[in-house]
């Protein structure tokens, strides 16, 4: 099959998904490469560098098996619990919280960690309850037990973006556990109930304010909307075909704010149009695919929890930064995986990647053997 | 899966929902796919117009480049208001943060001093938030370097290479052609909001001709269409379309003649007309005491103001034009034209006795003059004869001669306004006193009311434009209308009275130069060249005893005037001199004629007198405008009432 040159271990590479993110990373260096200005620095260079030493990291995971992370998992969990409690005291603040530990060579983002961490807990959780039990109250009340400091402390930074997403992941994970139907149906007729009770009564005006300026942004363009109009017309001018490599205007002149971070896909997709856009999509499309595959393929109950939740980990980032710059969610500060400039979320989605290798591999074992 | 009230779950139906489930939410990470994929199609491609336009209204910025001001130039093309390279500081409101810091930082760069520091404050807080303010003008180039380098720190501040007005006569002219300001608020409204108007430095006339002729000097603005970061930085020009600048207005005035006359005038607080008198043109419209329009090009602090408008002798008002003075003696070269046109006799004599008895009332002269006929009555000045002969004509041949040479008439000029007095006659006094009758003792016209107009007392009151133009009627027989614009216009047609009559008058007007007469020591020291001329006083209150307004406070002093014209043998040019509170006709009025007139004929000596004169006066005039600014601060630091022109005598 393999011609003999090529190790094993390297051939059974998931060649597919890799290609598809080595397709993302470079998609971003080019798009940092053009919001510098047409430079290296001093965003491309670092973008390649942290994606190299983090694929690394991905296939260094990718080599252990399962049941170490099944082992590690509260240890992993404790772990991040410290981390969050050092960022509180020691963090550095930046855009109004204190959510990142200077590391130097990049600065990390604890709670990113912990999203990873609360997977694999909540796997190992619901792996270990009987069949029968799950239907009871006592396949709940512990994850919140356990949600809580976590959430507690990511509060207290203040970061609104993560907690959503790991209250979401959560929920998406017991879901996929097998919890009742109508817990979901209930509690979201519930929580759909209850938003104009919240908005009115529990948000604060700034809040409101924000919600208010998400479903109306042209009112306030030089303000609190200015993020998603410039998003929406560095997308919109692009037209089909896009303004070209480099001649991006949004961009370049800075009307687009946070353009190599939060809103890269609106660069992108002004100088390479709809084209660009709808193909970035479809990568990530597929790479979800892929993760999703490797879940329904995996025969452990704990490898088909981590997989489905890590792949809805990446799902979320990517659903809500792309619904962010296209006006359809208010503007919270969640990156793009693998194309946004930062080395918290990339090394979140790697270690997502090399987990979901690990459970690949193990998969492909299982199928040989039979 | 099966209604059960409690379904058994085993280790394989729960791989089953898991399957199911994650397929679910598979499917919807793909659902969520194309919708994404649809919304970006939708912003792209149905949308694409809106967000382009929009992206290009980022990008590219529309900014005018202010015309250059139309220079204003005297008959001969020399400049009267040009315009000077500037560097310029303004401050843009609207994009100003932190004025504070900002505003502290620029008094470093540019050593502001307090008081300015304290205008643009002021003018910060009333500025609408698209009006530039000032901050600093005509800065060498070392200064306004530091701002410009330092602007990416500096946001709402606009650096700027522009033009400014100058006006190289300074006070010279500034009654005659105004000055120029940023616009204010009223302006910008009226004009409905022309971006124009709020361009850092761009000027508008506020005064003068600057006012009037304003849109034929403004030109036309460029337009540069400008790459701009969000910042605010240019990143490229795109595409420039030069501005075309107003043009050129020629003016029939003489700049040298101008400046002669306002700095002959002296400390002196009055006006000098002179017209040509074949064409009308206005040679010469100087008022004095003035301001210097240069210093209100950028705006005038607030003492400079206080002093202008506190002063007795009213620098800011245009006396030439706006001026209003009983025409006193130099009345009497038109009421002589009006006798003729009664059909009296030049050569009737009429005997003064020292005054005229009218009923119970005489009415006085200045002498006993005997046996007078008409040229020997202006000559003297004989007000007796002009009492009998004017009672004679009646009032309704008075009136309408007066009113064809000129007085009670505005004239056809791009001025701000003129004041045109009064020409008074029965119809006049029965309009204007019939419903008052208070104020004078009946409202029909009375005998003595026509004695008082026949000496240019009573109720006539002229503007010193009016004397000249009286002055040039007379002088050359033709219907001159005084014009300051060099345009092209019809020639002046003669005026329908017998050239015997305008002879007559105007041999008269040469004995009083020349020969026995009151402005004898006034006549031109130039060979061959005559003048006539007649002299006025004019009462500024009424005669008490003996008292005659020749002393006491300056302001209660009479009025001196002198009308005249030279070469008697062939006029060419009229002239009217007012000196306010100057006492006599021929003692303060004619001298300056005399140097004036002398001055279109012999440059050199006229300056000669001139010089002389400013030394005794204590410099050139810039230098005794300072020197009184200078006085007038010490004053308003010493906390006394603001000093007047007493003390500069």
């Amino acid at each position: 099959m393999r011609p003999a040159f090529v190790p094993a271990a390297v051939a059974d590479l998931p060649w597919g998904m890799l290609a598809i993110v080595f397709a993302l990373a470079g998609a971003g260096i080019l798009g940092l490469y053009s919001a510098a200005g047409g430079s290296l620095f001093p965003w491309a260079l670092m973008h390649a560098a942290r994606f190299t030493v983090f694929l690394g990291v991905a296939f260094f995971l990718s080599r252990f098996r399962m049941q170490t992370f099944h082992d590690l998992a509260w240890l992993g969990y404790a772990g991040c619990i410290v981390l969050l409690i050092l960022t509180l005291m020691l963090g550095v603040i930046g855009g109004g919280a204190r959510s990142w530990l200077e590391l130097g060579f990049l600065r990390l983002q604890p709670s990113e960690l912990m999203k990873v961490s609360i997977v694999i807990v909540l796997a190992r959780f619901y792996s270990h309850i009987p069949p029968r039990e799950i239907r009871r109250w006592s396949a709940i009340w512990p994850v919140a037990l356990f949600l809580a400091p976590p959430i507690g402390l990511i509060l207290l930074q203040p970061d609104l973006g993560t907690t959503m997403l790991i209250v979401l992941n959560t929920i998406a994970l017991m879901f996929l556990a097998g919890l009742p139907l109508r817990l979901f149906i209930g509690s979201g007729v519930a929580v759909g109930a209850a938003l104009p009770l919240v908005y009115n009564f529990l948000l604060l005006p700034h809040q409101q304010e924000r919600v208010l300026i998400f479903l109306n942004p042209e009112a306030d363009p030089l303000g609190s909307g200015y993020h998603l109009t410039q998003s929406k017309i560095a997308i919109g001018s692009g037209g089909i075909f896009g303004k070209g490599f480099l001649n991006g205007t949004q961009s370049h002149l800075h009307y687009l704010p946070e353009q190599h971070t939060d809103f890269i896909f609106s660069a992108i997709a002004e100088e390479w149009g709809l084209v660009g856009g709808v193909v970035l999509i479809a990568l990530f499309f597929l790479l979800l695919k892929w993760g999703m595959g490797v879940a329904l393929d995996a025969k452990g109950k704990f490898e088909r929890l981590v997989a489905a939740g890590l792949a809805l980990t990446i799902f979320f980032y990517i659903a809500i930064n792309l619904m962010m710059v296209m006006g359809l969610a208010p503007v919270v500060g969640i990156p793009l995986p693998l194309v946004s400039y930062g080395g918290s979320a990339m090394l979140t989605v790697m270690i997502c990647l090399g987990l979901l290798m690990s459970i690949d591999r193990q998969n492909r074992a299982e199928r040989s053997r039979r | 899966m099966t209604r059960r009230s409690r379904p058994i779950v085993t280790e394989n139906n729960q791989v089953y929902t898991f399957t199911r489930r994650a397929l679910v939410l598979g499917g919807a990470q793909g659902v969520l796919a194309a919708a994404l994929a649809g919304r970006m199609g939708w912003i792209a491609v149905h949308e694409n117009e809106r967000w382009k336009l929009q992206s290009e209204s980022n990008r590219v910025q529309m900014r005018l480049i202010p015309p250059r001001r139309g220079w204003i130039v005297d008959r001969a093309g020399l400049p009267i208001a040009i315009n000077r390279s500037d560097f310029r500081v303004d401050l843009i409101p609207d994009r100003l943060k932190d004025p504070e810091r900002i505003l502290a930082e620029l008094t470093r760069l540019l050593d502001l001093p307090l008081d300015e520091v304290e205008r643009v404050k002021e003018e910060l807080a009333r500025a609408a938030g698209y009006q530039p303010v000032p901050v600093a003008e005509n800065l060498p180039y070392e200064k306004y370097a530091a701002v410009t380098v330092r602007l990416p720190e500096l946001p709402g501040v606009a650096p700027l290479r522009s033009f400014s007005r100058f006006y190289p006569d300074g006070a010279a002219v500034a009654h005659l052609v105004g000055y120029v300001g940023t616009p204010n608020k009223q302006e910008y409204e009226k004009e409905n909001k022309l971006p124009l108007l709020i361009t850092p430095g761009f000027k508008i006339g506020k005064e003068g001709l600057e006012k009037t002729m304003e849109q034929r000097l403004r030109g036309k603005p460029g337009a540069q269409r400008v790459e701009v970061t969000a910042g605010g930085t240019l990143v490229r020009e795109l595409s420039t379309l030069q501005d075309v600048s107003g043009s050129p207005l020629p003016l029939t005035v003489d700049a040298g003649l101008q400046t002669f006359a306002a700095r002959r005038l002296g400390d002196e607080s009055g006006s000098v007309v002179v017209l040509d008198c074949l064409t009308g043109d206005i040679l010469c419209l100087a008022s004095m005491p003035a301001y210097d329009p240069n210093n209100f090009t950028d705006g005038i602090s607030q003492n400079e103001w206080k002093m202008l408008s506190q002063d007795e002798r009213k620098p800011l008002l245009n006396k030439a034009l706006n001026g209003l003075y009983p025409p006193g003696s130099t009345f009497k070269p038109m009421v002589a034209m009006a006798l003729l046109q009664a059909g009296i006799d030049p050569k009737a004599r009429v005997n003064c006795p020292g005054g005229f008895q009218l009923g119970n009332r005489f009415f006085r002269c200045l002498g006993r003059h005997g046996p007078m006929n008409m040229h020997t009555a202006i000559a003297k000045s004989c007000n007796t004869y002009f009492y009998a002969m004017g009672r004679r004509a009646g009032i309704d041949i008075i009136s309408a001669m007066g009113k064809r040479l000129g007085f009670g008439q505005k004239f056809d000029l791009p001025v701000v306004s003129q004041n045109y007095g009064t020409m008074p006659s029965a119809p006049w006094k029965k309009a204007r006193y019939e419903k008052s009758a208070k104020l004078v003792e009946r409202p029909d016209w009375t005998e003595s009311d026509t004695l008082n107009t026949s000496i240019g007392q009573g109720f006539v009151i002229v503007n010193p434009l009016q004397l000249a133009v009286m002055s040039g009627r007379i002088a050359s027989g033709l219907d001159i209308q005084p014009r300051i614009l060099r345009t092209k216009h019809p020639a002046p047609q003669p005026l329908p009275f017998p050239k015997e009559h305008f002879e007559a008058v105007r041999g008269g007007m040469w004995e009083v130069v020349n020969g026995a007469g009151t402005a004898g020591r006034s006549r031109l020291e130039l060979p061959g060249i005559e003048m006539g001329g007649k002299t006025g006083t004019a009462q500024v209150r009424r005669i008490t005893g003996s008292q005659r307004g020749q002393s006491g406070a300056w302001k209660y002093r009479d009025h001196g005037l002198f009308v005249c014209f030279a070469p008697t043998a062939n006029p060419r040019y009229a002239c009217s001199v007012v000196i306010e509170h100057g006492m006599g006709g021929s003692r303060a009025a004619a001298p300056v004629a005399k140097d004036v007139l002398t001055f279109l004929f012999d440059k050199e000596k006229a300056m000669a007198s001139l010089t002389a004169f400013e030394q005794q006066w204590g410099g050139t005039m810039a230098e005794r405008m300072e020197a009184r600014a200078q006085r007038w601060l010490a004053a308003k630091a010493a906390g006394t009432a603001a000093p007047n022109g007493e003390e500069a005598r």
